[in-house]
């Protein structure tokens, strides 16, 4: 019992043998598996049998060849110097076309023809990989809500990818490949779009993602909180209380007057996680092709409050002069 | 609960990360961190400073001792000496002050030959002498045009020069490394950390743009609803955020120094400094096209980019890390021999 009084993993999960677990008709598993006591310390020390099957091996090539055309642009970018490639890797870009090619198909490769081709394979992996997870889900008699999760994330992926850009009329719209670029694009856009902390949708996903981060820390400290009395059977303690969630509920209830139960929070984690990028995405559905700029359109709807002036009234030069700005 | 350890764990894993990240990337600063209230209270809108490297910017606008002021009746320069083309409306003595003066905030170590033939200092044999000429045609032409972005305080050689031939903070087209060519995909300037852009992944050249050829700015949308056409493209404002990193870091200011960052466009809400960068841009664009450009000819090849370009000027040229370059203080009204002037094109 004393395992659990822990923060850190404290129970290495090894068999004397490598499980072969639950045999699924017609469906052959590669290899063994063995024991890494590393990853014992974070999660289960048994790796493998792994199966792929044709949407896991397609979904990894296209994936493959999606990495390779991102990673060579940029290798390119700094005329294959390996230093330099290796010092600006996370400022390194594979940028879209530009807007006077429109949302054709094929761009010049060096103009953005190279980002739609990686954004074709990169999508394609994703799909893939979905209906992958969708069946593994299925064959093994379990529910999809891993799936479904899933398919959200690939949701907002697709509206800042595909969607929107369509809708726009201009890939330029769309997302450059790259750690700070796409982070810089991020920034860029919301001043574009005259600053998405108006946009209400916005609002709403940065509410489920900070609320997923509360409950996952609530939920998790709880459970290992209650497991010297056996609280981490959650399943089975939702159907038939012990304990471990008699304490758990009273603690919440003395805490904040209300509780959740060993169902619903998980109820709560799914609809949190796949309520940030279902909203958010919508908010970005909307930037562009419906509102062009959210702070006015805050003040238009009351929710862009003034406040006092602290500075004489400061009028724009170019009303006030007529040179071109 | 063996919580000990475990905290100890967590401090040392912290420390260490943060003590990486600083030793490892830039734009840190230890405490303390000084603010400022520039806004309505309770909005954010503050002046971020550190007590130490305002110390380091008050060292590095230290002033030169003015010299001793001369008499503007006698004799004219260009009466008295050959081949005086822009001070000749000066007296003889105002004119070798100015010429002593120039020296000390422009070539300390070279002297006078650095622009003069000593065997005759009428020659226009070298090109330095050429350079400073139109140099100082174009301080007299800031002085008296452009009051609405340098107002009284003025500029002299010493405000962009601070004693070398070339001043620090100059640039030249395309800064970037080279790009393998081919069909590989062009970055358009982006992806490349430099100090003008901040360290981020925005285009490393915003001065081509916006000093040199004079594209628009102005990027944010305009009305609440969508109007005719794309507007502003993504790329296009990424090389407007990169310009204004620039103007950050060249005046050690936030953007909300001049901008209230919930409506960056949106004028009634910024401050009158906002006004005062715009009239600055548009004499730093004027200053490039008419003054600095055009002296490529003029140079030797080793004073030209790797391009083959004239160094030009930016808003680092005059600021360099200062809100109001040399802190604000005025040399021009020590020297009056370089106001007053209006534009010799």
């Amino acid at each position: 019992m004393a395992y659990y009084q822990n923060i850190f993993t404290q129970v290495q999960i090894q068999s004397a043998e490598p499980l072969e677990s639950v045999p699924v008709p017609g469906l052959e598993r590669t290899g063994k598996g063995t024991f890494v006591h590393l990853l014992g310390r974070i999660g289960n020390a048994q790796v493998g049998p792994i199966y792929l099957g044709y949407y896991g091996v397609a979904a990894l090539l296209f994936g493959f060849i999606a990495f390779e055309i991102i990673g060579l642009n940029m290798w390119a970018s700094v005329n294959w110097d390996p230093v330099q490639f290796v010092r600006q890797l996370f400022w390194l870009s594979l940028e879209p076309p530009k807007p006077q090619y429109g949302v054709q198909i094929f761009p010049p490769l060096k103009e953005g023809g190279w980002w739609l081709i990686a954004g074709f394979f990169l999508t394609a992996s994703l799909l893939l990989w979905w209906v992958r997870m969708y069946r593994r889900a299925t064959d093994l008699g379990l529910g999809t809500h891993v799936a479904w999760a899933f398919l959200s994330a690939i949701w907002l992926y697709l509206v800042l990818g595909f969607i929107r850009p369509l809708l726009m009329g201009h890939w330029s719209e769309a997302v450059p490949f790259g750690i700070f670029p796409h982070l810089d694009w991020t920034a860029a856009f919301s001043i574009r779009y005259g600053n998405l902390f108006y946009c209400p949708f916005h609002m709403l996903s940065i509410t489920f993602l900070y609320g997923s981060t509360l409950l996952f820390a609530m939920h998790a400290a709880t459970i290992l909180a209650v497991s010297r009395f056996g609280g981490e059977r959650e399943i089975e303690q939702s159907l038939d209380r012990g304990t471990a969630a008699e304490r758990a509920a009273l603690f919440w209830r003395w805490t904040m007057g209300f509780n959740a139960t060993m169902e619903s929070i998980h109820r709560w984690a799914w609809w949190f996680a796949v309520l940030t990028p279902l909203t958010g995405g919508i908010g970005i559905l909307l930037t562009g092709t419906v509102v062009d700029n959210w702070y006015l359109w805050g003040v238009q709807h009351g929710i862009a409050p003034g406040y006092p002036p602290v500075h004489p009234l400061v009028i724009d030069p170019v009303a006030a002069t007529g040179v071109t700005p | 609960m063996k919580l000990g350890p475990a905290v100890a764990f967590i401090g040392v894993v912290a420390v260490a990360l943060l003590t990486a990240a600083m030793l490892l990337t830039a734009g840190w600063s230890r405490p303390p961190v000084h603010a400022a209230q520039l806004g309505y209270r309770g909005v954010a809108i503050g002046q971020i400073s550190n007590p130490r490297a305002e110390e380091l910017v008050k060292f590095a606008n230290s002033l030169p001792e003015p010299l001793d002021p001369a008499p503007a009746t006698g004799k004219k320069a260009s009466a008295e000496y050959k081949n005086v083309k822009v001070l000749g409306d000066l007296s003889v003595d105002q004119f070798n002050r100015v010429m002593l003066a120039i020296t000390a905030w422009v070539s300390p170590d070279q002297g006078c030959g650095y622009c003069h033939n000593t065997e005759n200092l009428a020659d226009d044999g070298l090109y330095a002498k050429i350079v400073a000429r139109r140099m100082l045609q174009m301080t007299r032409h800031v002085n008296a045009d452009w009051k609405a972005h340098v107002a009284d305080t003025g500029v002299t050689c010493y405000t962009c020069h601070r004693g070398a031939p070339v001043p620090s903070q100059v640039w030249f087209d395309d800064p970037t490394g080279r790009h393998a060519g081919g069909f590989a995909a062009d970055t358009y300037g982006m992806g490349h950390p430099t100090r003008v852009n901040g360290s981020t992944s925005l285009p490393a050249d915003p001065f081509k743009p916006y000093m040199e050829n004079k594209e628009p700015i102005r990027v944010s949308a305009k009305a609440a609803l969508p109007q005719e056409g794309l507007g502003a493209s993504i790329q296009t404002t990424e090389q407007t955020f990169s310009l204004m990193i620039h103007l950050s870091e060249s005046l050690g200011v936030n953007c909300t120094y001049c901008h209230n960052t919930r409506a960056f466009q949106d004028w009634t809400q910024s401050s009158p400094a906002r006004v005062t960068a715009w009239h600055g841009l548009q004499m730093v664009r004027e200053l490039n096209e008419d003054y600095l450009d055009p002296l490529k000819a003029t140079y030797p090849a080793s004073r030209l980019g790797p391009h083959g370009d004239a160094p030009k000027a930016n808003c680092a040229t005059c600021h360099q890390g200062a809100a109001k370059p040399l802190l604000g203080a005025s040399m021009a009204k020590d020297y009056p021999e370089l106001g007053g002037a209006h534009a010799a094109r």
